[in-house]
This record gives structure tokens, sequence and C-alpha cells, in this order.
């Protein structure tokens, strides 16, 4: 039971981190254009070489 | 001018229009970017496609494709026009359109759904921690271990239910102001309720704390308000984007010469230059210059008429050929154009109030829910005398029966039908209006520029004289006049060779006059090459005195428009053409497309007199039509369509709007439509069917925060997954 002292705050922390994370995404438009962004990364445009 | 006409209609579209002041904040914050609308981009190779076609022109800075939306932004130098845009796009193959970007609200500045997503992020949280905390409480943790987990869920819970509940308890509290008893009074009776006692119980070291419960609870009905706002600023979005797809401006001849100006800033008795090809901005009288004009959009004729010094013509008009001087007689809200609202506006009132399913549902669920609660809590106190368990079952009462399912319901449903509809080119103005299209029996049509396109191809040239033809295609190339180049690309396809003219020009108003081999050749109107009567649109080619020889033209039918007309009859639906075109063209079609029903030469108000008559045996109509003629007959039907081709007012005035330039979409809708309505019922009898076996148990004073858990959470998903079987 003394693991909990650990064990409650670590879980706590790391759901936390993923609520900064989250509100982080949704402050930086990244729920924008899903769709477009999910069909982005499919692209071939700068395969070859880096986007200048 | 469209706004206006849209605060007249009381749907979801209207009370999401801009209201004056917003647009005119936004107008003064707006950047130099041009945005377009792009209905046709759909994967990456479009996003490719389009961004580097964009990039690749001068002036151009950056381009970003917004697929969600179908839009793109562009930002570039003052001097690069949408038009060359455009035109660079359509190089591309993708038609576009430009949007008014001063009345579009973008998704950066949509800051109650980013609000919402937020509080449902944090809820998403502390549900997550709550209920991994009640895992070891309902396996049976004891004393002060149990005690201390209770302690953490509420410090997780109270502060998540202040910051996420807001919506509920903001929309509760305006609907006591105003003695009304909404949905979102039980919802915060059992969220408050439920954090109070399950505090007290904690306080008091007892067993059962419902913090896990209330903060599913707000976190499931968040993710239904969540969906419901989407649709919603869908909606808004659309009705903002075919606001801004028609961006007015006209030419003002003014002291300092020629300037384009917005036209509500025009003013009667100013003259306005119309360019051949373009629309007629203002009501107002011809003073110079000659020209023909097309009516269709107004009337539904086809056939062009004479424009000259004297000629009254009206906004929205087509002018056609010759530059004409206008003195505007009346602009923006006096205008013909807006004077169509005040029809549109007696039609609706007329319309009977259509009660969403959702709304019924919530008429009889609201009073049951604080009856079924107070009368638990009272029965209860008066068997056992016991204050704390006659607030604990009440408790449990509310917080079963709340409507996370009923919640979730619709919004589900709407959100997912009308993301199919959106893929096929339609787009739902109205959160009702797929349950309306469900309930259609009859179907009727307008024709030009409906079940049309406007365009005319000519009928029957093989059957012409060869000589005829070769002098046709050297002087239809001359004029931009629409029926001019239906002929020259028909002409130009048979690989018919123009004969050899000279001093070839264009009369404005009246055709094209050459000379060939000492003779005078023209092409043109009637009156002017001494052609005779036709009901159907036709030119007439004269060769020095001989008898002028009629060329006929027949508008083509819009692609689709046969086998969604097919589709519809196979479905069992009665089908009616409706037009203001005169008998031939109508006569014409209707046999082409197999309609057996059908009506010309009707007023607009024989139109929504016909519907109000159908409407009056109890049939439920759905009207199809563009033009201002058709705008109180899309307006008095149950449920219309219009093409984003159609008139600004038209488009205002109908529920769902066509994208694309293909009809066959529409019978897609309709049983859609019939399949959205059908999973809102299950989705109904899903939940009724969940409070029926909970409610009792919750009575009977059995409900322990698991039970409670598991029917909030399990009912949610099997509704949310049944409204996903949609797509």
């Amino acid at each position: 039971m003394e693991t909990l002292v650990y064990l409650i705050p670590i879980s706590l922390f790391l759901g936390g981190v993923g609520l900064v994370a989250f509100i982080w995404a949704l402050r930086s438009n990244q729920f924008d254009d899903p769709d477009g962004d999910g069909h982005r990364v499919l692209r071939d445009d700068w395969d070859d070489h880096p986007k200048p | 001018m469209s706004t206006s006409a849209t605060n007249i209609s009381a749907c979801p579209a209207c009370v999401a229009a801009p209201s004056a002041e917003s647009i005119a904040a936004k107008r003064a914050e707006r950047d130099a970017g041009i945005i377009l609308s792009l209905p046709t981009a759909h994967c990456a190779v479009c996003i490719s496609d389009v961004e580097r076609t964009l990039n690749a022109m001068p002036g151009v800075k950056s381009a970003r494709v917004n697929l969600t939306q179908k839009r793109v932004s562009v930002a570039a130098a003052p001097s690069v026009t949408a038009d060359t845009l455009i035109e660079a796009l359509k190089g591309a193959g993708f038609p576009a359109h430009e949007l008014d970007p001063g009345l579009l609200s973008t998704t950066a500045t949509d800051r109650a759904g980013r609000e919402l997503l937020m509080r449902l992020g944090v809820a998403a949280f502390a549900m997550m921690n709550v209920m991994i905390l009640s895992f070891a409480v309902w396996s049976g943790a004891e004393d002060a271990t149990r005690d201390l987990f209770h302690w953490i869920s509420a410090a997780i819970t109270l502060p998540t239910l202040v910051f996420a509940g807001q919506p509920f308890f903001r929309s509760a509290w305006a609907s006591l102001k105003a003695r009304r008893l909404g949905m979102d009074v039980p919802i915060s009776l059992a969220l408050i309720l439920a954090a109070s006692i399950s505090l007290y119980e904690t306080m008091m070291g007892g067993e059962h704390a419902y913090f896990d419960a209330a903060v599913s609870l707000c976190f499931f009905l968040l993710a239904g308000r969540y969906l419901d706002y989407r649709s919603r600023a869908a909606a808004r979005s659309a009705a903002e984007e075919l606001a801004a797809l028609e961006v007015p401006r006209a030419t003002r001849i003014g002291e300092n010469g020629e300037e384009i100006v917005p036209v509500a800033d025009l003013a009667a008795g100013e003259l306005v230059l119309v360019r051949p090809g373009a629309r007629m901005p203002v009501d107002g009288v011809v003073t110079d210059g000659t020209s023909e004009i097309d009516r269709s959009l107004l009337t539904g004729e086809t056939v062009p008429l004479y424009a000259g010094a004297g000629t009254v013509v009206s906004a929205g008009e087509v002018n056609l050929t010759g530059p004409l001087t206008l003195r505007v007689t009346a602009a923006g809200r006096d205008s013909s154009l807006h004077r169509m609202a005040d029809l549109v506006a007696v039609a609706e009132s007329a319309k009977t109030r259509y009660t969403s399913l959702a709304d019924r549902m919530a008429r009889l669920y609201s009073p049951s829910v604080h009856i079924l609660a107070l009368g638990a809590f009272l029965s209860w106190l008066l068997l056992t005398h016991d204050l704390r368990l006659a607030i604990n079952i009440a408790a449990a009462v509310l917080i079963i029966t709340c409507p996370c399912a009923l919640a979730l319901a619709v919004p589900a449903v709407v959100t997912s039908a009308s993301g199919r509809l959106f893929r096929k080119g339609l787009l739902i103005k109205d959160g009702t209006a797929l349950e309306r299209l469900a309930e259609v029996d009859t179907v009727v049509f307008d024709k030009t520029g409906t079940l049309t396109l406007g365009a005319p191809t000519p009928l029957a040239l093989d059957r012409q004289d060869p000589r005829d033809l070769s002098l046709v295609a050297a002087l239809a190339g001359v004029s931009g006049h629409p029926l001019s180049r239906a002929l020259d690309a028909a002409l130009s396809g048979m690989a018919v060779a123009p004969a050899t003219v000279t001093e070839a020009h264009e009369v404005p108003g009246y055709g094209v006059e050459a000379r060939w081999q000492g003779q005078a050749v023209r092409l043109g109107r009637a009156e002017w090459v001494g052609g005779g009567e036709s009901e159907e649109t036709a030119t007439w080619l004269r060769i020095g005195d001989a008898a002028p020889v009629a060329f006929r033209f027949t508008d083509s039918a819009r692609p689709g428009a046969e086998e969604a007309i097919a589709a519809l009859k196979a479905a069992g639906k009665r089908l009616i053409l409706l037009s203001g075109d005169s008998e031939a063209p109508v006569a014409r079609l209707a046999a082409t497309l197999g309609l057996n029903e059908w009506q010309s030469h009707a007023l607009p108000e024989d139109k929504a007199a016909l519907i109000g008559a159908l409407q009056g045996e109890g049939h439920k109509v759905l009207m199809v039509g563009d033009g201002l003629n058709d705008t109180a007959a899309l307006a008095s039907a149950h449920v219309s369509i219009s093409p984003a081709s159609a008139l600004d007012a038209a488009r205002v005035a109908s529920d769902i709007v066509l994208l694309g330039q293909d009809m066959s979409p529409l019978p897609d809708a309709l049983s859609v439509a019939v399949k959205a309505r059908r999973r809102i019922k299950q989705n109904f009898a899903l939940s009724l069917a969940y409070n029926m076996i909970a409610v009792p148990v919750a009575l009977l004073g059995f409900a322990t925060p698991l039970i409670a858990a598991l029917a909030m959470s399990s009912s949610s998903i099997t509704v949310s997954l049944n409204a996903l079987r949609l797509r």
C-alpha cells in the first residue's frame, strides 16, 4: 500500500502531461484540418529532397 | 443582403448567420489574403496539385489547402486577383469559387468550438483518472484506502465539474430564468446533486460516492454537445460560405471615371457600367448601349431578350453581348432581388413549424425525470424517515436517467449522415433538414438552371445546308453571345471550315453582320434578320435577300439528372416539372427525362400555390430549384434543395445545397435521410430500453456507483456506434 504514495501522483502526472499536450495541440491549430493532415503525410512532393 | 434574408427564417443557419456588427468587425481585421472554395478537392494529390499550381504563379507568396473545409487560402501580392487564380486552377482541373474572406469566420477564430473541445479534453482526463481510482473502490477497497481514493477523486472531480460543466449550468440557468424546463435543468441538477452528495458521503466516510458517475456524465454530455456544435458550425459556415460566394461588386461611373465599388455603396440615380457576361448588380434603366439580356434566373425563360436605351432591368439578370450603362433605380435592400425576401417571409410563416424528433423527446423527458426523482425521494423519506438515504436514492435516479444517450442520439447520427452527404457533394444547411427529407413523397423540379444547365446546344445541325453552316461558323466566332459560342463549339466539333467573310462585326443586342461574296450576311435575332416567331430559343441566318434560316437550340440536361429522376421514380416518388419557361422546351425536357407531370408558364406565385396545394393534400414536398422565381416555392416546401449555381436568395431559402454540377447524389440523399431517421429512432429506443432497466433498479435503491457507471457508458457507446454505422 505504501507504493500508492508514489503511484497515484505518478499516474496523475502522466495524465496531466497528456492533458497539457492536448491543450497545446488545440492552441497551435492542429485540429483545423484533420482530413488534410491525414492526406498530407502521403504526398511524395519532398521525398527526394527536403522542402527548401 | 443575404444576412437579412436569413434572419427571416427560423433555422440554425439563420441563428448562426453573422450579425452585421460581427461582419463589420471581421472585415476590419481581414488581411489581404484570398480564399477560394474547392468543391472537388479530396485527396493528397489534389493538395499537391493545387498548392503547386498556385505557388508557381507570379506574386503568390503562399497557398495552403484546407481539405476539411475544401478551401484554399492564398497570400499574394495586391496585383494578384482571384480571377487569375481561379483561371489557373481551372486549367489544372479544379473548379474554384471566390469566397469573401470578410464573411468567413475561419476555424482559427472559432473560439466557441475550441472552448468546448477544451472542456471535453479536461473532462476526458478527469474521467480516466477517477475511473482508475474507482476500480480500486469497486473491487473492495475499505476504510482509510477507500476514503483516500474518494478524497483524491473529489479533488479531481470538483474543479473539473466547475470548469467543464459550465455550458450546462449556463443554459440551465437561462432556461430557468425563462421559466422553462429544458434538457439542461435535470442535467445540471444531477451534476450538482451527485457532486455534493458524494462530497458529503466522503466526509462522513460513507461507502458510495458518485464522483466517477458525475465526471463521466459530464464527459458524454459534452461529447454530444460538441457533435451538435460541429454540425451547427458546418451549417453556419455553409450559410456564410454561400453568402460569400457572390462577392458583390459593381463598376460605378463617377466623376473621376470608372471605379469598382461594393454594391452596398451604390445609391439610386448613379450610373453603373455592366460588361457583357456580367450580372446586373442593381435594378435600373438602360441609358446607353444595346445588348441582349438573359432573364432565366428570374423567370425561367430561356429566350434572351433585347435591351436598349429605356429598357428596365432587374438585379440578377445577365448581360449577354454589349456593354450597358444603367441608371440605378434601386440598389441593395430596395432591389427586386431583395423584395423577393418578403415573399419568402410570407411563405416561411405559412409553413407549419417542424418539431424535430429530439424536441418531441425532450418535451416528454424533462418533466418525467423530475417527477421520478421527486417521487423516489418522497417515498423513501416517508418509508424510512432517513433523509440521507432518500437524497442518495433521488440522486441515483437523476444520474441514471440522465440523458447521455439521448443527448448523443441525434447529434451523432446527424454528424455522420451529413458527413457522408458532404462527401457526395451535398451541404446540409439546417439541422432538421435530414429528418424532413426522410418524409418526402413528392419531388417538384424547376427546369432552367436546375434540371438543365442553362447552356444551349444547337438542334439538328446536320440537317442544315453545308454552305449555311460554314457561314455560321465564320460569323459565330466573332461574338461572345452564349448562342454563338454554342454554335461555334458544335461546328468546330463537326469540323466545318468557316467561310471567308469580310467586315465581320457584332451589333450588340442584335447579332453579327458580315459581307460574303458581295452580299450582306446576318446572324442574329429574328426581328433584326427578318425571321419568324419561335417558341424555342433560336437564332436566324440570312444571306443577302434570301429567306432566313432558323437555328434552334435546346437546353442540355444537367449531368446526372436522368439517373436521379429514374432512381427517384424507382423509389416511388411522385415527380413534377414546374417551369416558368414556354411550353415547347418544357415538354421536350419532360419527354427526354421521362417526367409525366409538367406545367409551363408558371409564375412564382403559381409555383408556391401548387406546393401549398400539394401540402394541403397531405403530401410532403421536396422542391428543387435555383431561380428567383422559385424562392417562394423553396421556402414553402417541406424541404428544399438548390444547386450552388443558384441565386443568393434561392440558396438562402433552401435547406440543402448541391455543391457540384452533377444531380445524381439526390436520390442518395433521400435514402441516407431515411436511414438517418431510422437510426435516430433506434437510438431513442436503445436509450429508453436502458432507462427501463436502470430506473427501477435506482428507484428500489440498488443502484451502486458501479451500476451507474456501467449503464451510462454502455448506453452512450452503443448509441454512438449505432450512429457510426451510417458512414
